[in-house]
């Protein structure tokens, strides 16, 4: 195998790992509250800024960043449900996602305010950047680090929601909240649970990302986060290991449209995922592997 | 007469007739005084407030009528300004700035009207094309492929330079866009939409977003009042698209993006989704308002502030007062 299809193949896998990351984060809100939750992309920018304020605060050891990135991120993840939508619950779908919506508008402005828009420089941890030599090519260590990180995150995800109790909470609550309810389970406490959840693979993600690409601004997270959202359309929205695939399945189709296509062409490449959307949406609206949603009066 | 006397006939509501002799006069009003003694600054805003007033009210006929939930808006205005620049940037520089452009372009030079309603076509043609499939999505699936659809033109707009000159933009367009044909458009905008709500089109549009379903029931065709209400909303948003260029001079591919399509739909959601005159007024509150902000953000240097006081404003507009000012209605004017 050629060292440039070998690289094109490391650099499809690196990026549908962060597709998946954020997608899984996708699935699992809409599972619980069927809602597309705009401002989940906007967590990855958090997640990144968080690392940068921990790295410059110097005290932590580098290991332990990751941890308390994913931290913030579930927390971030559970004030935003919180505060803009506890109190829609139950609204109609439309206002859940103008406020979705809303809440990422005003994360992306907030950061714009508070950070500025001129973008930083990104070189966490220093570890990533030194290459492997592995046969004919050299791979950067993130380029393995993140595939490695998000089959084990997303591992744990599927274990947490298969066996966990709050896991068959989230499970139950998605498959009829009203049931669920009766049967005395907590709605709130699976809410907050996914959007906590969605939130720490979102902030791990956004790290990833100012690790792979080096640069982060404040609105690095919304079109990534569309794309990722994507990648969940493609896997069929609501479940996890859907959306990891469809991560990956993106991930491997914007790789090889950028890498495989005449360079002219490169510039066209959101245009050419959001494209496949509509294309997908058009031939397979439940997703590629997703099942059909009944319409009832 | 008696001050009860007086409150009682002002509390009444206009007739119809009454609102269309207002609105021309204030129209009109506003041309006037702002051609006789407004600045260039004056005259600029107040076109742009007009414009914001066509998108908020086409957007709240596409969306508020049927129920869809489109965020297009700026792909269609990008693609009409692209459009419309076709026909009226000067000829002698065509061939400098856009050397792509078809031969039967390089010699024309005509006039904005005509140029707009080229472009606000084009934009209802590519409206059609493209509503037959994504309006058949459900709701959410149509908010990420329209947001979808706004990336994919910007990216075409980016990526044509030989039409578009790429990122660095288009400068010198002629500013050609007169207040008058902008008030006129709104004239024309206002009373069509007013006009189609309360037609039995209207009617069937405001029953499909109610209950769909029920609609279909009672013989609505509602995928073909969806596509409607989309291609005439795109129409309106291409003949914007078109105006704005020629009235701020300069045209890029980032010029009509997503937080355009946010702040429009902010808008109609605070006006009341459907509401003729509750997008109006959030229009010109709006448009207004980030303007008065504009000089508090620059000297504080708190860039972005305006942007999250409307999305908190929403945010708080739909927890506490979920349809919006008006909801569906029309406030101060008589509907029969």
């Amino acid at each position: 195998m050629s060292g440039y299809l070998l690289q094109q193949l490391v650099n499809g896998l690196t990026l549908g790992s962060l597709y998946a990351l954020v997608a899984i984060g996708f699935s699992l809100i809409y599972g619980v509250v069927r809602l597309v939750n705009f401002a989940h992309g906007d967590l990855m920018m958090i997640g990144a800024f968080s690392t940068l304020g921990l790295v410059a605060v110097g005290e932590v050891a580098w290991a332990f960043v990751p941890l308390l990135v994913m931290a913030g991120g579930f927390a971030a993840g559970g004030v935003i449900e919180r505060l803009a939508f506890r109190s829609l619950r139950g609204a109609p779908m439309i206002t859940g996602f103008i406020v979705t919506l809303s809440a990422s508008v005003a994360i992306q402005n907030l950061g714009l305010m508070i950070l500025g828009a001129q973008p930083r420089n990104f070189g966490f941890p220093s570890v990533f950047r030194e290459r492997l030599a592995l046969g004919p090519v050299n791979i950067a260590v993130i380029d393995l680090a993140i595939p490695a990180a998000t089959l084990l995150l997303a591992g744990a995800v599927v274990l947490f929601v298969q066996r966990t109790r709050l896991g068959i909470a989230m499970r139950a609550v998605s498959e009829n909240a009203v049931a669920a309810r009766l049967m005395g389970i907590s709605l709130n406490r699976a809410v907050l649970a996914a959007f906590g959840l969605g939130g720490a693979l979102a902030a791990i993600a956004g790290l990833f990302w100012g690790g792979k690409f080096g640069q982060i601004d404040p609105l690095m997270g919304f079109v990534p986060g569309l794309k990722a959202f994507v990648a969940t359309i493609i896997g069929g929205v609501g479940s996890v290991p859907g959306a990891v695939l469809g991560g990956y399945i993106l991930g491997f189709a914007e790789v090889a449209f950028v890498g495989f296509m005449p360079s002219e062409y490169s510039g066209y490449r959101d245009a050419f995922v959001f494209a496949l959307l509509i294309l997908i949406l058009l031939l397979r609206p439940q997703g590629l592997f997703g099942r059909e949603e009944e319409e009832r009066a | 007469m008696t001050p009860a006397r007086l409150a009682r006939r002002l509390s009444r509501r206009l007739s119809q007739r009454q609102a269309l002799v207002l609105l021309v006069l204030l129209l009109a009003g506003t041309v006037v005084l702002l051609e006789l003694l407004g600045s260039g600054y004056h005259r600029t805003l107040g076109a742009l407030t007009l414009i914001n007033v066509m998108l908020a009210v086409s957007l709240t006929m596409t969306n508020g009528f049927t129920g869809l939930f489109s965020l297009g808006h700026p792909a269609f205005m990008t693609l009409g300004a692209y459009v419309a620049i076709a026909f009226t940037y000067p000829a002698a520089r065509k061939s400098f700035a856009m050397p792509d452009l078809p031969a039967v372009f390089s010699g024309i030079e005509w006039p904005l009207p005509v140029a707009a309603l080229i472009a606000a076509l084009a934009a209802a043609a590519a409206a059609r094309l493209v509503g037959a499939s994504v309006l058949r999505l459900k709701v959410h699936y149509l908010a990420v492929a329209t947001l979808g659809l706004i990336i994919i033109v910007q990216s075409l707009a980016l990526n044509l330079d030989g039409l578009t000159r790429g990122g660095r933009g288009l400068t010198g367009v002629p500013r050609s866009a007169e207040l008058w044909l902008i008030a006129l458009a709104t004239l024309v905008v206002v009373v069509g939409c007013w006009r189609l709500k309360h037609a039995s089109i209207g009617r069937a549009m405001l029953a499909v977003r109610e209950n769909e379903m029920a609609a279909r029931c009672f013989g609505i065709d509602a995928v073909g009042l969806k596509i409607t209400a989309f291609v005439l909303g795109a129409g309106v948003a291409g003949f914007c698209g078109a105006l704005l260029p020629h009235v701020v001079a300069v045209m890029t591919p980032k010029s009509f993006g997503l937080m355009l399509a946010f702040n429009l739909v902010a808008m109609i959601v605070v006006g009341g989704q459907g509401s003729i005159l509750g997008a109006i007024f959030a229009a010109l509150a709006f448009s207004l308002g980030s303007e008065a902000l504009r000089p508090v953000e620059e000297s504080l240097g708190l860039y972005g502030m305006t942007q999250v006081v409307v999305a908190v404003a929403l945010i708080l507009v739909l927890i506490w007062r979920p349809k919006g000012l008006f909801g569906l209605d029309e406030p101060l004017v008589e509907v029969k």
